[in-house]
């Protein structure tokens, strides 16, 4: 474990960040020992409280309700109720078009929109280098990440609109009649035209943190690769992305988390049945309508906590595949 | 020749293209701002069509006082919500963030661990449980409820932020105060607080905009209409009609969306600063 702490910090190139062992000397600088509990106490305390009361315990609870029926008997049942569910898995829907189920939609997010979003904003940051004015065009990409998001979702449902929008006027004067219509209408569209246009909303947080990484390349490193007459695509595979490793990890991970958790775009654009017979539907809003009749039927309370823990379940992989990569570079 | 030729094309391409994304980008903006300045008859065919513009306020106007949804009571709402929900948190994440980086206790490292491990946490895993508490603490529906939830929801991320932030700074005067006799609390009062006020800043402005732009959890706590955010109240601009009227519906949008981008714009430095330390900490 210290040598997991000790790698992650190493990777992350934080002198500070999980930092062992400086605190020990400070700690004998302080007062008598009570003294020293009580202050640990107060410094602690209110932070501890709130995160147990209103994090841990509900994470806890919500596995449990997972495992239980509504009279607290234990069950698998709640399991297999969702992933029997066609809502959440539609093999009869293979290959095309959705629904396809939830947890399907969430993959087909995550294996079209990380991708792209990761290396347009990769390709963005090296060529800004070049570029007059490139805090402008930052801030012009960057203002997806500081949009609401489900101001992002109205602004979806505006751009895939027929009529006012221009993506099917675009395909209209491009002569292609099967895209010059409402996407999100329609099962074929809506659930690629959310993901195209969420890359829209989330390339700029890629642009940003390779933007950052790039500046901490020394320029002695290009330099030096130019007079040996390395080739530009060499220097980019040799030198540029294995130096960029921290930044690609971290930017998966957020947004894998980020693609997981997808809610706001959704029920702005389409609604929160997840459009035309869930044709853009995806899990946390799956989890929202299990929650909402949980009201009036308890049992789906159990649905909602299943679908939530799966949810977690998934983010926790994401997570730890990004700690596990950092600790082994370390 | 021809090879300083070949840069200067470069050179141009290059800049194209990065334009011509940064417009590409711009568009749905465009788009919002044309018609939510508009009669939304002018735009049924698209925004784009200039020869018949009557700029009007007249969107904005019924945005903020349309009597159901009036995006300007979301907007004192907002405020209420966000202004305790990102001071708190910032108060209490920097006692622990600050405990965690000067003392030293039995299983720390595990500790804070746990708590950073938490921000991976989606929300939809706490929200049957949090409203069941709220439920029975009778604070369903009451923008308390929303203002806890947030505090203890930014604590993760604002403690590993304030940690890292005290663990740089230099110990010296801290000591200095301590062989004075000063005891913790006021060290941490008097002499670290001050000095951390630009990464409150960073920390504010993340926070902040975390809790303006959040839907899920003021969706699942809250139910009056007067009650709401101004989040909460966009989509309803669009419901309830045969057609959507794209005017109101945009005009609602820009004024929701305006308040993190001045934000953004104002304190841009803070605001990257809080990102980058958030995530890699260069």
């Amino acid at each position: 474990m210290r040598e997991a702490l000790a790698g992650i910090r190493r990777s992350l190139r934080l002198p500070s960040f999980l930092h062992r062992g400086g605190g020990d000397q400070r700690t004998a600088r302080l007062g008598p020992r009570a003294r020293k509990t009580a202050t640990r106490v107060v410094f602690l305390a209110p932070a501890l409280v709130l995160v147990i009361f209103l994090v841990v315990y509900p994470v806890l609870q919500t596995v449990y309700l997972s495992f239980v029926t509504p009279q607290g008997t234990a069950t698998l049942g709640n399991y297999e109720r969702v992933i029997t569910d066609p809502t959440t898995l539609n093999p009869a829907g293979l290959p095309w078009p959705p629904p396809l189920g939830t947890l399907l939609h969430n993959a087909l997010w995550i294996a079209i929109h990380l991708p792209i979003s990761l290396f347009f904003g990769l390709w963005l940051a090296l060529i800004l280098r070049e570029v007059k004015g490139s805090s402008i065009v930052k801030s012009a990409i960057f203002l997806g990440m500081v949009t609401p998001m489900i101001v992002g979702g109205v602004m979806l449902r505006f751009l895939f609109e027929q009529g006012p929008g221009v993506v099917p006027a675009f395909f209209d004067a491009a002569g292609i009649p099967s895209l010059a219509r409402s996407w999100l209408l329609y099962r074929e569209t809506a659930l690629l035209g959310l993901i195209f246009g969420s890359v829209w909303l989330w390339t700029g947080f890629s642009l940003i943190v390779y933007s950052a990484g790039l500046t901490t390349i020394p320029k002695d490193y290009f330099e030096a690769a130019k007079i040996d007459g390395t080739p530009p695509h060499r220097m980019f595979f040799r030198i540029t992305f294995p130096l960029l490793r921290p930044m690609t990890l971290v930017i998966i991970t957020m947004t894998l988390l980020w693609e997981l958790k997808i809610f706001d775009i959704v029920y702005a654009a389409v609604d929160r049945s997840g459009g035309t017979r869930g044709s853009a539907d995806v899990l946390s809003l799956q989890m929202y309508r299990y929650f909402v009749t949980g009201a009036t039927n308890p049992v789906y309370y159990g649905l909602a906590a299943v679908v939530a823990t799966l949810l977690t379940l998934l983010t926790l992989v994401g997570t730890a595949w990004l700690f596990r990569r950092m600790v082994k570079r370390g | 020749m021809t090879k300083r030729r070949k840069i200067r094309m470069r050179t141009i391409v290059v800049h194209l293209l990065a334009w011509g994304v940064a417009l590409i980008w711009m568009i749905p903006f465009l788009g919002i701002f044309s018609t939510a300045t508009r009669p939304t008859s002018e735009v049924a065919f698209g925004w784009w069509q200039l020869n018949r513009y009557h700029p009007t306020l007249d969107n904005f106007i019924s945005a903020l006082t349309e009597p159901r949804f009036s995006i300007s009571i979301g907007y004192v709402n907002s405020l209420i919500i966000a202004v305790p929900a990102t001071l708190v948190p910032i108060f209490v994440a920097s006692l622990a963030g600050y405990g965690f980086s000067r003392f030293s206790f039995p299983m720390r490292d595990y500790l804070f661990l746990s708590i950073v491990l938490l921000m991976s946490v989606p929300a939809q895993m706490v929200a049957i449980p949090v409203f069941q508490i709220m439920v029975n603490l009778d604070l369903v529906d009451n923008q308390l409820s929303l203002i806890l939830l947030h505090t203890a929801w930014g604590l993760p991320w604002i403690i590993l932020f304030m940690r890292n932030f005290f663990t740089a700074l230099p110990l010296e005067v801290e000591e200095a105060a301590r062989v004075d006799g000063a005891s913790d609390l006021k060290i941490f009062f008097r002499i670290v607080l001050p000095m951390a006020i630009p990464a409150f800043a960073s920390a504010g402005i993340l926070q902040f905009m975390w809790v303006w732009n959040d839907f899920f959890f003021a969706l699942i706590l809250i139910y009056t209409t007067d009650k709401m955010p101004a989040t909460l109240l966009v989509p309803k601009l669009a419901a309830g009609q045969q057609l959507t009227d794209w005017g109101l519906l945009s005009a609602g949008s820009i004024l929701v969306l305006i308040v993190p981008l001045a934000l953004y714009v104002l304190l841009q430095k803070y605001y990257i600063r809080g990102m980058i330390g958030w995530t890699i900490k260069g």
